[in-house]
């Protein structure tokens, strides 16, 4: 069993959802990046998803473009990215990690080699944003091979009958698009999530996790109430943001004001009991 | 990944370099649908209407009133005279695209996507602009038709193209400075894929080069074809043959495209796409992406892309607001390979040159994109016989141009 699908097990027999917080790897730089990956299974982390730096990030709103930048100004590689997930495994062979990016970093890396190394990297899971399922095969062969999850992604515009063909070759948990709109922007009502998951979850098994727009411990609890994981990251790259100093480097405390952070977080989905 | 498609064409069957892409949008291993899953069905939507808009006769009667009636086609065929006197060699046709209402190629494309999102009963109209060409284009049809339209333009070109940002703030459109990146005309695509992203229900996006996901690539050059299916009757007209050589220079490619197409298949012909060279290739700062990128995947579609070892995008340069883009169309990424049009490049230096000379013997200001094109016809024109035909596509006019001009020759206007 792969540790996403172990984690999910574990969780329903707790009979709670899961957080997923979001960290842009090297953003500000290395060393606080890496801080704040160690410390958030400690904060209450169940799974953690990794953002890829990418010049280029269609999807992503100002935030998450600024947190790509800062990792961008501080030189990280591809390399660097799995380079983190390395030296996290060697202290958390549990949690689960998700790498979440676009195609291009990948296809310059070499989609096989990537896969590989993420694999050997402990990455557990891959999201790429620009790779439909039309596009999926150029990618896929080499996720599956390598034992890696591939997520993905499911938003309000996709229809019915569109939603089977999306979710075949998927795997791992599935990640449901709250919005029509890029991160950190605007938030899903709960009415719109209380008729999209059911829809969802009459096409999958998969687990399903809720993501852009969830920024409060109230919205996370919502969000396990109806899905299975919150995911949050703009709000947690804005606190990120708050404690940098005039040059960009992390002040003193920063790393904890974001797990400070992790951790409301997390309770407020402990406090969300999943209904049987 | 696909293989590679071999020259014979796609479909394997037909004699034919015409007939892509696949249904995957692919020409060759290029092209495709790399969008975020919020956007395919849109994407999806859009090509099911054009498909269905290209089958129905009325679509293209409405379309082809437009183009005669509005946008002022078919354009002339002019024989530079004085240029080839000149250059002593080639005789050197303009394809005078610059003529067009709003004074470029551009009206040809936003012409036919207006009708197509009014077809499809959208609402509002949203495009990516370098230049500024694109936007005034858009502009203008939206005007014409009373849609509300945004522009999304980079800021470092906002201000380099200060005329056009008055042109379509006329014209009643919004113009977003996007100040991320170098702020051109790749980050005015990404704010627009955002904007789109966010307004699924009621926003088309009128992209206006032959880039991005399919089908845009498709209908864009279908819709830009018409350069070079009129230019290919006019050259039989006055000269009784086909030209030896068609050159156009390439941004995105969508003027070289239209102008390219038609003559795929005619091999006698010599297809050349003009790069901007910015600084010189050898500098790294340029906007060649043939000559000196890799392929990748940004924009919705695969092709040859400026980018560093890492995949990470990289900042492209040009004294041409409207070639200053890293990629380039996937269809020229893949007519690359196969070899069937060569592709080239011109500097800054010479861009400027050729649009002073164009200006002095033939009285035409052309823009500073197409100048890109003229400055290779001085190169290739002089070692052709006097009886060989040269045909470019002059596909903008420069008055928008001429201040960013009178930088570089020390003038205060």
């Amino acid at each position: 069993m792969s540790r996403i699908a172990a984690r999910f097990a574990h969780l329903k027999r707790e009979r709670r959802g899961a957080l997923i917080p979001f960290l842009e790897a090297w953003d500000p730089d290395g060393p606080t990046s890496t801080a704040l990956l160690r410390g958030m299974p400690g904060a209450g982390a169940d799974l953690i998803e990794i953002g890829m730096p990418f010049t280029d990030p269609m999807a992503d709103g100002p935030i998450v473009q600024a947190a790509g930048k800062r990792a961008l100004d501080a030189g990280v590689k591809m390399t660097d990215v799995l380079g983190m997930v390395r030296d996290f495994r060697a202290g958390d062979d549990a949690t689960p990690i998700v790498l979440m990016g676009y195609l291009n970093p990948i296809l310059s890396y070499g989609p096989e080699r990537f896969c590989q190394d993420a694999a050997k990297a402990g990455v557990d899971g891959l999201i790429v944003v620009d790779l439909p399922t039309e596009e999926a095969d150029m990618l896929l062969p080499f996720v599956t091979a390598n034992g890696l999850d591939f997520i993905r992604l499911v938003a309000p515009t996709t229809d019915d009958a569109r939603l089977s063909h999306v979710l075949s070759g998927s795997s791992g948990f599935v990640y449901y698009v709250a919005i029509t709109g890029i991160t950190g922007t605007r938030s899903a009502s709960s009415d719109d999530l209380a008729e999209a998951i059911p829809r969802v979850r009459r096409a999958t098994d998969l687990p399903v996790a809720i993501g852009f727009g969830v920024r409060t411990p109230a919205q996370a609890a919502d969000a396990v109430r109806i899905a299975d994981a919150a995911v949050v990251g703009s709000a947690l790259l804005d606190t990120l943001a708050a404690n940098l100093d005039e040059h960009g480097r992390a002040r003193p405390g920063a790393v904890d004001k974001v797990l400070d952070q992790v951790r409301a977080l997390a309770e407020g989905i402990r406090n969300a009991k999943v209904a049987a | 990944m696909n293989k590679a498609v071999p020259p014979q064409g796609l479909d394997g069957g037909r004699n034919s370099l015409r007939t892509g892409p696949n249904e995957r949008g692919r020409f060759g291993e290029f092209g495709g649908r790399f969008v975020a899953e919020t956007l395919m069905p849109l994407i999806l939507e859009v090509e099911r209407a054009y498909n269905e808009a290209k089958a129905d006769p009325a679509f293209q009667a409405d379309l082809d009133r437009h183009m005669t009636h509005y946008v002022g086609r078919p354009s002339p065929l002019w024989f530079a005279e004085r240029l080839t006197q000149h250059l002593g060699g080639a005789k050197i046709y303009f394809k005078r695209d610059e003529l067009n209402h709003t004074g470029s190629h551009k009206a040809n494309n936003c012409m036919g996507q207006i009708l197509l999102a009014r077809r499809m009963g959208k609402t509002r109209i949203i495009a990516e602009t370098g230049a500024g060409q694109h936007g005034v284009a858009t502009a203008t049809m939206c005007a014409l038709f009373g849609l509300p339209c945004t522009v999304y333009m980079g800021a470092t070109d906002v201000e380099r193209q200060a005329p056009n940002v008055f042109r379509m703030k006329l014209l009643g459109a919004e113009v977003k400075p996007v100040t991320s990146g170098a702020g051109t005309l790749k980050d005015a695509m990404n704010e627009a894929l955002r904007d789109w992203v966010a307004n699924v229900r009621d926003t088309y996006y009128l992209i206006g080069t032959v880039a991005g996901p399919h089908p845009y690539p498709m209908m864009v050059r279908d819709f830009q074809s018409v350069i070079g299916e009129e230019a290919k009757r006019q050259m039989q007209e006055a000269e009784g043959r086909l030209p030896d050589a068609a050159v156009a220079c390439i941004g995105g490619g969508s003027n070289a495209m239209g102008l390219f197409h038609p003559f795929l298949d005619d091999t006698s012909v010599r297809l050349i796409g003009v790069e901007a060279g910015g600084h010189g290739i050898e500098t790294g700062q340029h906007a060649a992406s043939l000559t000196g990128g890799r392929p990748g995947v940004l924009h919705g579609n695969r092709t040859y892309l400026l980018q560093d070892d890492d995949g990470q995008i990289t900042e492209a340069h040009s004294i041409s607001a409207g070639l200053d883009y890293p990629g380039i169309g996937p269809e020229h990424s893949w007519l690359h390979d196969i070899k069937r049009v060569e592709y080239v490049s011109a500097t800054d230096q010479e861009a400027l040159a050729a649009f002073q000379l164009c200006t002095r013997t033939e009285g035409i200001i052309p823009a500073l994109e197409p100048a890109h094109a003229l400055a290779h016809v001085t190169k290739l024109a002089p070692k052709m016989d006097k009886d060989e035909i040269v045909l470019m596509n002059l596909c903008g006019r420069g008055d928008k141009d001429i201040f960013t001009v009178a930088g570089h020759l020390g003038v205060k206007l």
